[in-house]
């Protein structure tokens, strides 16, 4: 493993909602290293879309409130203010959202939006800069560069759009690049060729990736190691083969089980009980994800289980899972 | 471009014939003529010499051929002849409409020049105190009727301070073509248009800001921030050109607001324009003026939503009107 | 006789441009698409955004008027029907959402978002409508007592199945299911895939399903039509298509799935770049003149595929 470009330490991130707050992301530390691709993964409501925010600052200032520190070369970036930390965004950390569709601007150029990116991180001619620009598009796979880079957003299709977000964040050579689900708008064969392209462009320069994602498939294929998350918190770290070969958390292994592609067909799907409570309603004490499991018994529940490593590199916030494994049968 | 400009015109024909006939039958139906209008100020004039006036004026004919006569005269540029004036329509027009699209252009001019700033300090930084203040003008000049709120500005700033003057375009005894012609000009200007603008600047600014609160709010906001721009970069690249778009095709609809607009004003500040005239023209009956006038402001309405599209098609390239 | 029966379906929408606004061309959003669908089993009608799926979906249920071909349920025609027999059709051939936020009137109660379809189609006394509805909302696992709530006080998956709910109370043979699960997050969609299953058991439902998820598609259906741009390119049983896909386009459709174990993702990536470069080589010959997918050719008694 490389060295770590990204340290994440106790961040905490709350909202205010009706004069409380409520915390999105509850304690998480993880590190992001040089050539590897971090996943984070969960459903809706875990937090995983908020803790990529607050590192990059994304978050509305108003409503949020954040605790710990992010460590990105030497500095934290949650004591920045935005002008110091515009000298890290963009430029020494690329982000590539969800829908290409809505994250272009659809009254600029894709060339002007790599372009942009260009003008306020380097000291670049015109000239330079145009070259860079196609330089960048031919980077992501596109072939016809300028023509492309000519156009609207809503003049290319989704899989082009995703190409010219990729080569907006890639365009001063980051250290981290920070892909917020990159594929989940995208059909199944460009999906495959955008996280081809992500791998190839790791693989050139280096920079780690932290891939937020709900998608296993997508984990499986993409990522060296996987942190889950649950309730806010992470509830279990490891390397993919391991994650998906002997995962321990009741949560981790209900989702795998729920998954329809990695079951045999015709299997009947496992389904977790409940639901994600919604923030206000999140247990603060004891395991977040008891409640939805019934094949432990509540006495058998930590007060407040830690993360612990049990076996090098594996981490899992769960005291029973010895017991879960022993019981075998996992259907509710 | 030019093939979506003349289908446009093209579809403007029928929707004007449609309107000159609408216009006709109105005028027709309201009760009396011309004639019974004048008979107020010639109580002298007896039955017989009425009917053979009516006669000659053709007002006796079936309403078709009146009706072709006019339509004919109207494509030729004839507007009629106005009986209250004496004089052809055209003529009558002719000294109006400049002063009239004069203060309508100036009102346009300060509807923009408050609303945008306004609007943007309103948006730019919702829940402060000076956009609880904007958002507080607007509600209050929301709820002012025009006409009042112009009565009331004449009242102190003409009247009462004599900042103003009170009425016509320009005084008679300043020379035509000098500095302070044009000077006078203005000066007779800014109290009825900017009382117009006080008041049709309040749609501007709440359309305005919440577009702008709506765009802070989109993904590619998220992506400029992500790529390190200054905020105030964002602002102004990002955040206001998109939500000015909508604004920037108001431009057309606006001018026919200010159509019916400029009846109250040029009546209150006694201003010499076809809103003035077109209240005289209906109270005195003096319809070959009135048709005329709708006529005129029915094509100016039409161009106005023509121009919209036309400014929205050049500023938002995802509205592209088909190039062949 | 097969259930269903689409018959070289076409749905074209005229493009207008120039100063007449003269149709000058046509988007062929389904062109050409035939398939059967026989008693109980399940369709997967699976393809890529714009292929037609879609629209080829809302034709089916009659949202869209056909421009060409036959649709036949039960050897009726019924791309042509009108009064009482449309009445029949759509009482037969229910629809289940890809939004439940949006398919759901936000101020209707459950009980009348349900009892709407009974109310069109069958005269029955409050009461007996009530318990109708009651007895619908438990089967589909939800407390009788909800009904008198609103769809924002449930879930996503809750909704779903209020929408299912709904689809089912007219005892329909068909059901169409577009993207019914890509809006909800993966346990909840497991939770709507087995209740859709337990229900075609009990209902002796007929499903087509339509996805742009293979994974939702293998694990759910038995037969399986791949779409590309407004045709089949290829059709068979789930293993034909999955463990043989002959068409280049299927063949590079299938390599694009995510393989799930990360030991063999060289293996998976090499793979996929190998059809991938066939893909390029063979994309000329693997379409007509117009790009689309040739006739489909019968290869063994359930697998055809697109191919000269």
């Amino acid at each position: 493993m490389g060295q770590a470009v990204l340290q994440i330490e106790g961040l905490r991130v709350s909202f205010r909602i009706r004069g409380n707050y409520y915390s999105a992301v509850d304690g998480v530390s993880l590190a992001v290293h040089r050539n590897e691709v971090l996943a984070i993964v969960g459903e809706s409501g875990c937090g995983k879309s908020a803790l990529a925010l607050s590192v990059m600052g994304l978050h509305d200032p108003v409503k949020t409130r954040l605790e710990g520190s992010v460590l990105f070369e030497g500095a934290d970036l949650l004591a920045l203010d935005r002008r110091e930390l515009n000298r890290f965004r963009g430029r020494k950390i690329g982000m590539i959202f969800q829908d290409p569709q809505s994250a272009l601007n659809p009254l600029m150029t894709a060339g002007r939006q790599i372009g942009e990116a260009l003008d306020y991180h380097t000291t670049l001619s015109a000239a330079q800069k145009k070259r860079r620009t196609l330089e960048l598009l031919r980077m992501v796979g596109i072939e016809e560069a300028e023509a492309v880079g000519g156009r609207y957003p809503h003049e290319l299709s989704g899989g082009l759009r995703q190409r010219v977000m990729i080569a907006i964040a890639i365009a001063c050579e980051p250290a981290l690049m920070i892909a917020d689900e990159p594929t989940t708008a995208l059909d199944v064969t460009i999906q495959a060729q955008i996280m081809d392209l992500l791998k190839e462009l790791q693989r050139q320069t280096g920079a780690g990736i932290m891939l937020i994602t709900h998608d296993m498939g997508v984990v499986a294929e993409m990522a060296d190691r996987v942190a889950v998350m649950y309730g806010g918190e992470l509830v279990e770290t490891a390397d993919a083969t391991t994650l998906f070969e002997r995962p321990l958390h009741p949560y981790t292994r209900s989702l795998l089980k729920s998954i329809p592609s990695l079951q045999a067909p015709d299997e009947r799907l496992h389904v977790i009980r409940g639901m994600v409570p919604p923030l206000h309603l999140m247990p603060t004490s004891g395991c977040r994800f008891q409640s939805r499991i019934d094949w432990i018994p509540v006495s058998a529940h930590e007060e407040r289980p830690q993360l612990r490593e049990v076996e090098p590199g594996h981490w899992v916030r769960c005291t029973c899972y010895r017991e879960f494994a022993l019981a075998g049968n996992d259907s509710s | 471009m030019w093939t979506f400009v003349l289908r446009r015109i093209a579809i403007m024909i029928p929707q004007l014939l449609l309107l000159s006939v609408l216009i006709f039958i109105l005028a027709k139906m309201m009760p009396g003529d011309a004639l019974t209008g004048q008979l107020a100020s010639h109580p002298q004039m007896d039955a017989r010499t009425l009917a053979e006036i009516r006669e000659k004026l053709g007002l006796n004919d079936p309403f078709y051929v009146q009706y072709a006569r006019w339509i004919g005269g109207l494509l030729h540029g004839d507007l009629g002849l106005s009986y209250i004036h004496q004089q052809p329509v055209t003529t009558l027009l002719g000294e109006r409409i400049g002063n009239t699209v004069l203060l309508s252009a100036c009102t346009l001019l300060f509807t923009y020049l408050l609303a945008v700033p306004l609007g943007i300090a309103s948006g730019r930084w919702t829940d402060s105190w000076a956009d609880k203040l904007i958002v507080g003008y607007s509600y209050v000049s929301f709820a002012t009727p025009l006409f009042i709120f112009a009565v009331v500005m004449l009242f102190v700033f003409g009247f009462e301070l004599g900042w103003f003057p009170t009425g016509g375009s320009v005084d008679i005894q300043v020379a035509k073509g000098s500095f302070g012609y044009y000077a006078n000009k203005l000066h007779h200007l800014l109290l009825p248009s900017l009382s117009g603008a006080l008041i049709s600047t309040v749609g501007i600014i709440q359309y305005l800001r919440s577009e702008i609160v709506e765009t802070k709010l989109k993904d590619f906001v998220k992506t400029a921030r992500a790529k390190g721009i200054p905020e105030t970069h964002i602002y102004w690249r990002h955040i206001l050109r998109n939500s000015i778009i909508p604004i920037a095709a108001f431009l057309g609809y606006e001018i026919t607001g200010l159509i019916g607009g400029s009846v109250f004003l040029e009546s209150i500040f006694s201003y010499p324009g076809i809103g003035q005239l077109f209240l005289q023209s209906i109270t005195q009956r003096d319809y070959s003026v009135v048709t005329a006038l709708v006529m005129i402001s029915g094509v100016a309405a039409l161009l106005g939503t023509l121009l919209s599209d036309i400014i929205l098609s050049l500023v938002d390239p995802r509205i592209r009107i088909e190039r062949q | 006789m097969a259930l269903l029966r689409v018959d070289q379906l076409k749905v074209y929408y005229p493009v207008r441009s120039g100063l007449l606004r003269r149709t000058v061309d046509y988007v062929k959003a389904v062109d050409g698409l035939s398939f059967e669908l026989q008693h109980g089993e399940t369709y997967g009608l699976v393809g890529e955004s714009g292929c037609g799926k879609t629209t080829a979906g809302r034709t089916m249920i009659g949202l869209i008027r056909a421009t060409a071909g036959e649709i036949h349920l039960e050897g009726d025609r019924i791309d042509r029907l009108s009064g009482r027999a449309l009445s029949r059709y759509r009482r037969d051939v229910q629809m289940i959402f890809q939004d439940p936020y949006s398919s759901l009137n936000p101020r209707k109660r459950v009980l009348d978002i349900i009892a709407e379809p009974l109310r069109n189609f069958e005269r029955l006394s409050p009461q007996e409508e009530r318990r109708k509805v009651r007895d619908f909302v438990e089967r589909v696992g939800l407390h009788p007592d909800s009904v008198y709530k609103y769809p924002h006080e449930f879930s996503g998956g809750q909704r779903q199945r209020i929408g299912i709910a709904r689809a089912l109370t007219l005892n329909p043979k068909l059901i169409i299911a577009d993207e019914p699960v890509s809006s909800l997050d993966v346990s909840v969609q497991a939770q709507v895939l087995n209740f859709m299953k337990d229900i075609q058991r009990e209902f002796r439902l007929t499903y087509l399903l339509i996805s742009h998820d293979l994974g939702i598609i293998r694990h759910m259906c038995d037969r399986i039509g791949i779409m590309y741009r407004g045709r089949l390119v290829e059709e068979g049983t789930r293993d034909d298509i999955f463990e043989q896909p002959q068409h280049i386009y299927a063949r590079r459709l299938v390599a694009a799935i995510p393989n799930p174990n990360p030991r063999q993702r060289d293996a998976q990536r090499e793979r996929r770049l190998q059809v991938e470069r066939e893909y390029e080589q063979l994309r000329e010959q693997s379409f007509d003149r117009e790009g689309k997918p040739h006739p489909l050719k019968r290869l063994t008694e359930s697998h055809s595929a697109a191919l000269l």
